[in-house]
């Protein structure tokens, strides 16, 4: 049935026909592309065009001693440079304009490069060459500065800080966590009940998008007291406000064409040309050309994050999935740009499209001093499905099941209630499945021919929200500080708990100091702050008497400790909270004492708390504020 | 001390001052103002670059301009005859042969070249023909297509613009 349309209303309309779905549609924008006329942004010719190149940190990690420019600025064409003093708002982070993160990315970078690459001065030219020649011509001291290349080195307490604004190498959600979490059912017990368990690791490496046109823009002083940028950018409202906010201009000054875009991928959205483009502009009065050459789009430009995955599956011996259980590190590299968000794409994603009852995960945003990296088509599902995939091959291996039967048998069917206590609707995974199947001649079971998303699901325990396991010290998520509080939420309902971490996560009774959590104790040693850090101010709290409950009223919050957080388990018997977390740091570990880490130890896993504070060992390993106590203690595996 | 270079360009007289070293392409796209072909990698990996001298595919990044003094270069930007598209232009627009549109060019350039030396490629002719030309959008399988479409297409259409 056609869609009724108020025909009264449009009666002067044209009768277009709008039955287009399923037919072939010549693109509008092909005639262009095919006569070579399609307006790239470097397709805009400009009478005195100069031309801008940065010099950059030739290392992974490096503190700039000292700039020398003077032989630089007296090459023949140079024009003007441009210094980190000279970029009216230097930090910014991408995604600062939906609140989400810290400005932690400077567009030129006075003191610190934290991958190789990194700008610190631009040089306007007259021509690519000479400003070619003047970077080249840039002498810069450089002190070389121990690294980090890899997700799990970079949480060890002896990692060097990549990125000041996160010292801890996390990125903060919700400026309390040091990861992104979820938590469905009891995996435990999910383990315990299952016949088989499947564990794997899975690692996919940085992509380039390596589009054909490489990024860039070029900004020009208009006559109407704007600045014109043409730009490469496939985020064209992003780009104007992360330009509007570094050259400090409002953005009614700014006058942005884009839209052309010679390929992107998620690869044009970091919006550093158009910046630089117009500061340039702005400083010189002329028209200035930023463009990335082919080498520094493969070294620079920002690529898919490298991700690591660990599954661990609890499997029935005819195939069903009764847990499942995912450690996961998104490698940011030095600076956030979009992996913060790409972290909370992977963990809606999980457990991928299978109705799993047990269901845990932590999943880690780390800095390393690698490239910042950026989105990618699909990014953070591309990864993890890459992984959930293959361990869904390994565990057919292990249970001796056709592959393609064993995704049909735990496929979601509608109905079904995920980890993220959202129904399923318009399942297809099963049909797919049969489909492929069919296509390529793989022979499946009756059962499984007969299967459809539309019948079993949604009955009995695939519809309910089970009661939520919670970590020991009764919380979802544990605090980066321990949580001192009584239960503030006695008679909410379990059934409402939600992910925590997640942004429908109960609100806490307040607005809680921002770094209130990130208080340096005493014994957490080995952790290193920058003097730029926002370390709250708040006091520290007094350690409490053993045993003693900290003395406030319900729903109000001690000013001198931090709130009991969302990530707390709302509901819980307060026995179950109250037992180890009342207990000052200090009181605690009267535990036999066993070495430091040996050289192999377990990878961290999410429902086995491997807090220091358990850990039957010795001297405690040096722990940092905000590091979660599920990887605290023996970090990775070596 | 810059060079003039006179040749004609899709049939037309065209002249500019190079610069010592000065690329075709740049020489093309700033200098004379015909901004068909793409700087992509300036280095000769990627083919956007592709123009025809004297008939010949040949990456205008790596070619001195001052070398084209007197010779014929064609560019994508020439290909159609006023608004009558070539085969090849067609063929791609129909195929669904381009996507961001910036190999566009250089494929295109590449094709011709082949379509004008051999008028029935084969299939395996066509890969070879634009395997110096990068794609990142659309699985070079659109593209090989409509270049055999091209060559299948009416003879006096292919080839007759310059």
């Amino acid at each position: 049935m056609p869609v009724e349309f108020r025909k009264d209303l449009f009666a002067d309309e044209r009768d277009d026909n709008l039955a287009e779905i399923g037919k072939p549609h010549i693109r509008q924008d092909i005639l262009g592309h095919v006569t070579g006329r399609s307006p790239f942004y470097d397709d805009h010719l400009f009478d005195g065009l100069l031309h801008m190149r940065c010099v950059r940190s030739p290392h992974h990690h490096s503190r700039v001693r000292s700039v020398d420019t003077s032989a630089a600025e007296r090459v023949p064409g140079v024009v003007r440079l441009i210094r980190p003093q000279d970029v009216p708002v230097n930090l910014n982070t991408l995604l600062a304009l939906l609140n989400f993160g810290r400005d932690d990315e400077p567009l030129l970078t006075p003191d610190r490069c934290a991958y190789k690459g990194e700008p610190i001065i631009a040089i306007i030219a007259t021509s690519e060459r000479a400003a070619r020649d003047a970077v080249a011509q840039v002498k810069v001291d450089w002190e070389e500065l121990p690294f980090v290349l890899d997700v799990e080195e970079a949480l060890k307490p002896e990692a060097p800080m990549v990125n000041e604004t996160y010292p801890n190498n996390t990125f903060d959600y919700h400026d309390r966590y040091d990861h992104q979490k979820l938590r469905f059912g009891d995996v435990e017990a999910g383990f315990a009940q299952a016949d088989h368990i499947v564990e794997g690791e899975y690692q996919m490496s940085p992509i380039e998008q390596a589009p054909m046109e490489t990024c860039g823009a070029i900004a020009a002083p208009e006559t109407n007291d704007r600045f014109v940028c043409y730009t490469s950018t496939q985020a064209l409202f992003f780009s104007v406000a992360v330009a509007a906010k570094q050259t400090a201009l409002p953005s009614s000054r700014l006058h942005f064409i884009g839209g052309t875009v010679g390929g992107g991928f998620g690869g044009k959205v970091d919006s550093h040309h158009e910046p630089l483009a117009i500061l340039g502009a702005m400083l010189t009065g002329r028209p200035v050309k930023y463009q990335w050459d082919r080498a520094e789009e493969m070294q620079v430009g920002a690529p898919r994050g490298a991700e690591r995955w660990r599954i661990k599956d609890g499997v029935m011996r005819d195939g069903r999935i009764v847990a499942r259980e995912f450690t996961g590190f998104f490698d940011a590299g030095a600076y956030t740009r979009l992996s913060s968000y790409a972290v909370q794409k992977c963990t809606g994603h999980i457990p991928g499209p299978y109705t799993i009852p047990n269901i845990a995960s932590n999943v880690y945003c780390v800095f390393t001093n690698r490239t910042p990296s950026t989105a990618m088509r699909g990014f953070g599902i591309t990864g993890v499905d890459f992984a959930i995939e293959c361990h869904m091959d390994k565990v057919a291996e292990q249970v001796a099941m056709d592959p393609i039967e064993l995704r049909i048998l735990n496929a979601y069917r509608d109905g079904d209630m995920k980890a993220h206590r959202r129904s399923a609707k318009n399942c297809a995974l099963i049909e797919c499945c049969q489909v492929v199947a069919e296509k390529s001649g793989w022979a499946l079971s009756a059962d499984a021919r007969a299967a459809s998303s539309l019948r079993g699901g949604g009955v009995d325990w695939r519809a309910e929200i089970p009661e939520t396991l919670t970590d020991q010290g009764g919380q979802i998520g544990e605090r980066k500080r321990r949580a001192l509080a009584p239960e503030p939420f006695a008679g909410v309902s379990q059934r409402h708990t939600v992910a925590a971490g997640s942004a429908n996560e109960h609100p806490a009774t307040g607005n809680a100091p921002q770094r209130e959590d990130m208080v340096i104790e005493a014994e957490r040693l080995g952790f290193k702050v920058s003097t730029g850090v926002p370390v709250s101010s708040a006091p520290i709290a007094p350690p409490t008497p053993p045993g003693v409950p900290v003395p406030y009223p319900n729903n109000a919050r001690p000013p001198e400790q931090p709130d009991r957080d969302a990530s707390t388990g709302p509901g819980l018997p307060p026995a179950a909270r109250s037992a180890e977390p009342l207990l000052p740091r200090e009181t605690v570990p009267q535990r036999p004492v066993a070495p430091p880490p040996a050289a192999v130890t377990p990878p961290p896993s999410p429902s086995q708390p491997t807090s220091a504070d358990q850990a039957p060992g010795g001297p405690r390993p040096p722990r940092r504020p905000g590091v979660s106590r599920f990887i605290s203690g023996p970090r990775g595996r070596r | 001390m810059k060079t003039p270079v006179t040749f004609t360009l899709n049939g037309a007289d065209a002249a500019a001052f190079a610069d010592p070293g000065q690329n075709l392409l740049d020489v093309l796209r700033r200098g004379v103002g015909d901004l068909s072909p793409k700087y992509g990698c300036g280095q000769g990996t990627c083919g956007t670059c592709t123009v025809l001298i004297d008939g010949e595919p040949h990456l205008s990044c790596l070619v001195l301009a001052e070398t084209v003094q007197g010779r014929a270069v064609e560019t994508a930007g020439g290909m159609a005859n006023g608004p009558d598209l070539h085969a090849l232009q067609t063929a791609f627009v129909e195929g669904f042969a381009a996507q961001c549109g910036y190999c566009t060019p250089g494929m295109l350039m590449a094709a011709k070249a082949l379509l004008d030396r051999n008028p029935s490629p084969t299939r395996d002719e066509v890969i070879e023909a634009i395997s110096g030309n990068l794609c990142r959008c659309t699985g070079y399988e659109p593209i090989v297509e409509a270049i055999l479409t091209a060559a299948r297409a009416p003879r006096n259409s292919v080839g007759s613009t310059v």
